[in-house]
């Protein structure tokens, strides 16, 4: 249990040196991106206004103390004030999150809920019909640039067949396009990694045993496999739920949809550095967390790997 | 991050001693055979985009405006895959978009293995605190969507050239630092680099005649995938209007201006897109293969 502990702080060390080195680059790159304050300002404001507005956003002061300061108040869950919006940075964020964790969340679970059965069906009937199909499909998928596959459901399904609408957020008609947008990569990852895992895992001689015990098939693959082919579905699976943040970015800004991810586009045209390095850290915070999750996973699911 | 730029492709089935294993890796390698003469009919066409395009990609029409596909347009003139909103011939900024897309890749992929293959090969045979910066660092940019920091840079840099090539290759060096660093370690344990030593080869000789040549076939492997990341990541850049700027044609910038005008004229955004996506498949399929050819021992990474 020690060990556990250890390896796990060991872990958590690291991740938070990546944090702080990832939130130091935003600062420096944001930083010099340009000053925000003439575009608060109308081009004629006077000399004294200038320098008001910049006090009041800090960037009088010399970088080495801003960076202080930002450093400071991040640990503290204070990203400063939204340039743009006029209120707190995390205020802004967090209410842009729930839509993206809408997204985010549907996507993972389309892609699960197809790429699973998928997979399965896949190894069981090795090179069949079926099994050259999917697998061909799911290949162009894990290739296919994220923006493009959006713009071709668009134009497939909500101009050409008029089911789906095109853009913005509302129902669950407006959720099945970016959700299958976000998810493709993911979901052409999944299926070809249960496939291959399952496949590894038929040949044992376990399963050999437990047919030759006159299990029905069904029983083999689902009890007997498909338990052991677990682990790395889970890992690849767990890490592209946070690859899916870095596609969000592109597909919110495809379908218009509210969330962090375009937040954060449009804030860098906008230099509001509070809210792209708010962002920014969030990002990295819950890839962070969602990868040490995935490692204590790893240990419940077979004791083999825990650390000694 | 992979994010929508494809990481790493994982692994398929390893390749099986069952009966029907000749059948899939001739398959495989069939498949590989048509990707790698893909990608060198596109290199063939980016080359020879000015005698193979039959109009200028960016002489404007207003005659010919949102043509669709025809072989003879209101100009009287045949334009296979549509013209745009300003009248350009859709297959000549298709042939032209192809020399962006592979120059940009190219060279990034050239700045990214140097920089990862030399920072890989440096954390492995140095060990110690070289090795943990330089992983720590590794760690940090895999941590996030890498795509936010790309934005960020072009923005204050301004999108241009070498400004692209220098953040699409510095986005992936660490899968090359990766990789290296875990090979040069255990080659860097074996007996003939303390033989050398103690025969008084320095550390570059023994670099550069010994350790190289054996990770050499890694970095084509992950270069190859690397190029088609480099590709889609130019695309997605240009597409987001950071990457070449108009009116230099460029797939992912065609696919945006497409766009707009997606209900009424498909053809602008798709063709360009319908071809990106090809070569990507291409390219990253004939790296697996290479992969399989050079270096399984990549699977999975």
């Amino acid at each position: 249990m020690r060990a556990v502990v250890a390896f796990l702080a060991a872990r958590l060390a690291r991740a938070l040196v990546a944090v702080w080195l990832v939130s130091t680059v935003v600062f420096v790159v944001m930083r010099l991106s340009g000053d925000p304050v003439p575009l608060l300002l109308p081009p004629d404001a006077p000399r004294s206004e200038y320098a008001r507005v910049a006090k009041e956003l800090g960037t009088d002061r010399p970088l080495p103390v801003q960076y202080g300061v930002f450093l400071g108040n991040a640990l503290r869950g204070d990203f400063g004030r939204s340039i743009h919006f006029r209120q707190p940075a995390a205020a802004v964020v967090f209410g842009y999150l729930p839509a993206t964790a809408e997204l985010g969340l549907t996507a993972f679970a389309l892609a699960l809920v197809i790429a699973i059965p998928i997979g399965i069906l896949s190894a069981v009937r090795r090179n069949s019909l079926i099994d050259q199909l999917t697998m061909a499909v799911a290949l162009v998928g894990q290739s296919a640039p994220t923006f493009f596959v959006g713009i071709l459901l668009i134009l497939v399904l909500s101009l050409k067949a008029g089911w789906l609408p095109t853009s913005g957020r509302g129902g669950w008609a407006h959720l099945v396009l970016p959700a299958l947008t976000l998810g493709a990569f993911a979901m052409a990852s999944i299926a070809r990694l249960t496939r291959s895992a399952l496949l590894e895992v038929l040949r044992a001689d376990y399963v050999r045993t437990a047919r030759a015990k006159g299990l029905r098939e069904r029983v083999v693959v689902i009890k007997h496999a498909l338990r052991n082919a677990a682990i790395p579905i889970v890992t690849i699976t767990a890490l592209q739920f946070g690859t899916l943040l870095g596609g969000a970015v592109v597909t919110e800004t495809v379908f218009a949809w509210p969330g962090i991810g375009r937040l954060a586009i449009q804030s860098i045209y906008n230099r509001d550095y509070p809210v792209v390095q708010c962002v920014v850290f969030l990002s990295a915070l819950l890839f962070i967390v969602i990868n040490l999750t995935v490692e204590l996973i790893y240990g419940v699911l077979d004791p083999r790997i825990r650390p000694r | 991050m992979a994010s929508s730029i494809p990481a790493s492709v994982p692994a398929d089935a390893a390749p099986l001693a069952a009966p029907s294993g000749g059948r899939v890796a001739r398959r495989t390698r069939r498949l590989a055979l048509a990707g790698g003469a893909f990608v060198a009919a596109l290199l063939l066409v980016a080359a020879a985009a000015p005698w193979l395009a039959p109009h200028d990609p960016i002489r404007q029409s207003l005659r010919a405006r949102l043509a669709a596909p025809t072989l003879e347009g209101a100009d009287g003139r045949a334009h296979p895959l549509g013209t745009d909103h300003l009248g350009r011939d859709v297959l000549s900024r298709t042939i032209y978009g192809a020399r962006v897309s592979l120059i940009v890749g190219f060279a990034a992929v050239v700045v990214g293995g140097l920089v990862g293959a030399t920072l890989g090969i440096m954390a492995g045979y140095r060990r110690g605190w070289v090795d943990t910066t330089i992983m720590t660092v590794a760690d940090a940019q895999l941590a996030f969507p890498f795509i936010l920091l790309a934005i960020g840079i072009i923005a204050v840099l301004g999108p241009s050239f070498p400004t692209l090539v220098l953040v699409i290759g510095l986005s992936g060096w660490p899968g090359y630092a990766r990789v290296l660093r875990s090979q040069v370690l255990v080659l860097r344990s074996r007996e003939f680099v303390d033989a050398i030593h103690a025969l008084g080869g320095t550390v570059v000789r023994i670099v550069a005649r010994h350790i190289l040549p054996n990770v050499l076939s890694s970095v084509v492997v992950i270069g190859t995938l690397e190029l088609a990341r480099s590709i889609v990541l130019e695309a997605t850049l240009s597409f987001l209007g950071l990457g070449i700027q108009p009116p230099t044609p460029s797939w992912g910038g065609m696919v945006q201006e497409g766009r707009e005008y997606l209900d009424s004229a498909w053809w602008i955004a798709t063709f360009p897109g319908l071809v990106l996506m090809l070569t990507s498949v291409a390219v990253s399929r004939t790296g697996d293969w290479l992969r399989d050819l050079l270096d399984p021992t990549l699977r999975g990474e």
